[in-house]
This record gives C-alpha cells, structure tokens and sequence, in this order.
C-alpha cells in the first residue's frame, strides 16, 4: 500500500512541464498518477512512475530537483460514500492528510484508487489494513 | 609565552592611542606637504595648511587619495623620501592598466614587520614555531611580508612561496611545519590534496593558519578549520598601505585589530564621504602616519567594513574592523539602503538550507525600488510540498529583512538556471539602468 512518489520543482514557465514529461518518455518511465500543486511562481509536479528511482535519478541528471517520498495508494469503492468512508477512518484515528489525488490508472474491479499524503504513514498503514482496505494490484 | 607583540601599543587606552595618532599625523602632513606635490597642491586647493591639522579630530579637513591617484603618478610620483632612501619596491598586479608601486624606506620595512609580528604572536606563534609560508615571493606583498615578521620573533622560517602543492605537502609533513600562510582558497586546496593523497591532517605539526590577501566568509574559515585541524586566522592589508599586517585576527576572531598607531582608520559613507558613526558601514580609508616612502594619507581602500573601539576580550584595546563586507565597486543602493551582494550571500549561508547560487535583480515599479532574490532550490532542501518551500520563502524574507531593513521578494528557481562563473559571478541585475 506504500509507495514512492518523485516530486518535481517546476519553474512557471512555457513549456517546462513538456520538456520534464519528454525527459520521462524518452526513459521509457510511464507515469500512473499526477497532481500539480502551484504557486505563483513554480509548481510541484507529483508523479507515480512505475520506476521511481531511475525517474528521480533520470531527473536530477537533468539538472532538475526531484526527491522521493511515501505516500499510500488506497482502494476505494466506486460507490457513493466510498471517499467519505476511508477519510472517516483515518479522522478518527486521529490522522491527518497532507494532500491527495486521484490514481488514473484504469481498474477493472470497481474500486478508485487515491494517492494520499498522511503526517504518519506507518499508523496509517496498519489502520487502514485493520479495517480491510488493500492497495492497487498496479504496485506490486 | 608572550602574548602581545607589543603590550603597551596593542592594550594602550584610548586617550594614549588618540595622543600616539595625534602627534604622528601632525609630523606626517608637515612631510606630505613638503615633498609630494600631490598634497601640496591638494591641501592648497581645499584651503588648508600643515598647521591647521592639530590632532586626529582634524582628519577629516583633508582630501581624500585613491588608486588613480598611483596610477597618475606612476611610478615613484607619491614617495615622499628621496629613492636614496628606499630599499624595497613592491606592486600590485594591475587587472586594469598599471601595476600600483610602493616603496619602503628601511624603517618601513621594520615598521610592516613589527605589524606582521603582532598578528603572528596574536595568533599564538613563538620563537620554537615553523611558519610555512606559501605565499608568492616578489612583488607580491604577501610572502616577504610575513617572512620578515617570523625572523623577527626568532621563529623558523619556510620560504616555501606558492605553487607545487605535492612539495608543500612534502615540507608540511617532513619539516614540521606549525603556522600556515596562505590565501584562504589555497588552504583548501592543500586540504583537498592532503584527502586525495591520503594524508591525515592530524599527523601534522600544523596547529594554526593566517590567511588573507582575499575576502573569506566565516563559513570559509569554520571549514578549513575543521578540514586542517587549525586555528584559522584572518590579516587584512594592501600593498598601497604597507602589505598584509594593517589589522590582523586575535584568538578571539570577533572583529580585526588594527594597527592604528601606523594606520589610522577611518569609515566614511560612500556616498557622502563624511565620516560615519563606529558600528556602521561604510568606506575603510586609512592614513599611513608612519610610513617614510609611501606616506598615503586619507586612501580610501573602496573595502566596506565596520569598527568597533570596545576593548576586546584579548585584552587589546586596538580599534576592531569587521571582516570586509565587500567593495563599493559592488554596491547597490535599493530605496537609499545601502546593499552589497555578498551581505545577501551571507544570510543565505546562514539559513544553511540553500546553495549560495543567487541572483539579485533591482527595479523600479511606480517610481519605487523592488528588490527580487532568486535563490537555486537544492536536493538538499526540496520537498514534496509546497508549506516547506514556503516556509523556506519567508525564512530568507525574514532574515534579508533583518539585516538589509528591506522586504525583498524571495524566487525559489531550479537547479542550474542561475549562470555560474570561473571568475568574479555576475549577481546584479539592476533593471533600473534601462530607464536613465
């Protein structure tokens, strides 16, 4: 359920997060799930690959600042309340969110997969499992 | 061991300092007058005669000399005495036009000497210690400046001047040598060489090093300090005022010593020149009261710097000048505060989170100056999320405002995108040129 994600620092500027994906590309690194934090003046590229250590190793050849954290790739139901039922259990278990996207990786259960960011992932992870959530099949 | 050179000069009260001064400067501009034309025709331009310079306090009647003024008179056009006289020539190598000469009469050289002298005693050298001198012989000031002074105290000197690392290396592990002289950069170098040939900088004999002849940073000398295992001294000086020795760094390291009853100091504004409160920076200018060659009087240096005449923990009571803050030829006024690049470069070191790869770039917004940093994002400090750069953002904010009094807009950029230089690194962009 664990998992690494490679954060990107990207300069606003045109065509920077093209020349960062066209650097993936031509390393044959395929990416499963992004999100984009901006700010005014640079964004934060999160990426799951399905190999992060050559993405960041890759990138920072490139001159580009890329680091890696944990995050957790969750299950959730694609029902109405399948969202509100897993940051339920996580509020209670006193666990706070960082941030989250969405995987768009297609899945043939009927499940959505979400990225989260969590102040404690090793709690997280054993809350999670106790009340029998899974992680995607595409991490292991 | 001794700890002063000269005990009733260095711990001398301020009233004996200001008496010593006083009649020094008094008897010089009677000489300057008499034999430069130079000052002549200066003093009689500003109106001024020998006599109406009756003590330290008159200082600032007089006009001030620069570099050009060498240049001008190249290349004996400013000695004072007869050539008969002199017994040395030094210069400076002339990035710009010609070299700057200077000479020395014979009590000169025993003047620069004892000022050298008081630096190696203040940074702990005696009569059984080997100083390794690895600064150039010739014209150079640096290696005959410091090798007079180590004869002087009796100490063993090693004339070793500079270049052929793999020999320094040599004589520092086989001759036993104690006291390092050098430029700071080239201390590193050596200790990047003693790594890479394996050699453990404790199986040395070297317990300190003085280190000058170009601006350092205190995060320059913590690290050779840590990398040689030395105590790391700082002595400041220019060829035009005598060579290294004008102030020199005491077992304290809080602020430089100068020589004063040889060199009175003065820090004056760069933009008014009028002499500024201690504390404040300014302009250095020093006038060489007891020199017989090349007597300067009022040269301003263009060094930035502060001083302080609170006596020190050493027990010295010598006026103290900050560790340059860098040149005038580099400042940049941003709404009437004074800036200088590497006041920048060191609140960035300080945070120790960034690289000191930073780019300064000064507008003009609606008839207001704006100030932008863009500082380099590092492996090192980046994060996944956006609060930490944030909080990076406004630490450097905060600090650049307590020290520069100025909000300054801070840009985290990439990696590599800001130029990097061989030599001296393009850090300014001023916009506001554009619009004159």
């Amino acid at each position: 359920m664990i998992l690494k994600q490679v954060s990107v620092f990207v300069e606003n500027r045109r065509g920077r997060l093209a020349e960062v994906t066209g650097i993936l590309a031509e390393s044959n690194i395929n990416i499963r799930a992004l999100s984009i934090a901006e700010t005014t003046s640079y964004g934060l590229l999160r990426i799951i690959v399905d190999c992060p250590l050559e993405a960041e190793r890759i990138l920072r050849e490139h001159g580009i600042a890329a680091s890696m954290t944990n995050v957790l790739a969750v299950n959730v139901p694609d029902v109405p309340g399948g969202l509100h039922k897993l940051l339920k259990t996580l509020s209670e278990h006193n666990l706070s969110i960082e941030y989250m996207y969405h995987a768009f990786v297609s899945q043939k259960d009927n499940n959505a997969c979400m990225i989260l960011r969590v102040d404690d992932e090793e709690k997280a992870l054993s809350v999670l499992t106790e009340n029998g959530y899974t992680g995607p099949s595409f991490i292991n | 061991m001794t700890k002063y050179y000269n005990e009733q000069v260095e711990t001398a009260s301020r009233d004996q300092m200001f008496y010593i001064q006083s009649l020094a400067l008094t008897r010089k501009i009677k000489q300057v007058y008499e034999n430069v034309p130079l000052y002549r025709q200066r003093m009689q331009e500003a109106g001024i005669e020998p006599g109406d310079i009756r003590s330290v306090e008159d200082l600032s009647k007089l006009p001030f000399t620069y570099k050009q003024d060498l240049r001008d008179t190249y290349p004996y056009g400013m000695f004072a005495v007869s050539m008969d006289e002199v017994v040395r020539i030094h210069a400076s190598s002339g990035t710009t036009g010609k070299p700057t000469v200077v000479g020395y009469t014979k009590r000169d050289i025993e003047m620069w000497s004892e000022c050298v002298a008081r630096a190696l005693v203040a940074a702990g050298t005696q009569k059984n210690d080997y100083i390794h001198v690895s600064y150039g012989y010739g014209l150079f000031t640096g290696g005959l400046g410091l090798h007079y002074a180590g004869e002087l105290i009796g100490a063993t000197v090693i004339p070793v001047s500079s270049g052929n690392t793999a020999r320094q290396i040599q004589i520092l592990r086989d001759f036993g040598s104690s006291v390092l002289c050098c430029t700071p950069s080239y201390a590193l170098y050596i200790a990047d060489t003693l790594r890479e040939q394996g050699v453990d900088p404790g199986e040395l004999n070297l317990k300190a090093g003085i280190f000058g002849a170009e601006p350092w940073s205190e995060n320059m000398r913590r690290e050779i300090e840590e990398r040689l295992h030395i105590k790391a001294y700082d002595i400041y000086g220019l060829s035009e005022v005598c060579g290294p020795g004008v102030a020199f760094d005491c077992e304290c390291q809080n602020g430089l010593h100068v020589n004063e009853d040889n060199f009175i100091i003065e820090i004056v504004d760069p933009e008014t020149k009028e002499p500024l409160p201690d504390g404040q920076f300014g302009e250095v200018v020093f006038s060489c009261v007891t020199k017989e060659a090349l007597p300067l009087i009022r040269y301003n240096t263009h060094d930035i710097s502060a001083i302080t005449r609170e006596r020190c923990n050493c027990g010295r009571t010598l006026t103290r000048m900050h560790k340059i803050a860098g040149r005038t030829d580099d400042m940049i006024i941003i709404r009437g505060v004074n800036v200088f690049p590497s006041q920048i470069e060191s609140v960035l070191l300080s945070i120790g989170e960034v690289d000191p790869h930073y780019l300064i770039i000064v507008d003009r917004v609606n008839n207001l100056d704006t100030l932008e940093i863009q500082v380099e994002v590092s492996e090192r400090i980046f994060s996944d999320r956006v609060a930490e750069l944030e909080r990076l953002e406004n630490k450097i904010r905060a600090a650049i405002e307590s020290v520069l009094g100025l909000s300054a807009k801070i840009t985290l950029v990439e990696p590599y995108t800001i130029p990097r230089s061989e030599g001296k690194a393009k850090r300014v962009i001023d916009r506001r040129k554009d619009l004159h």
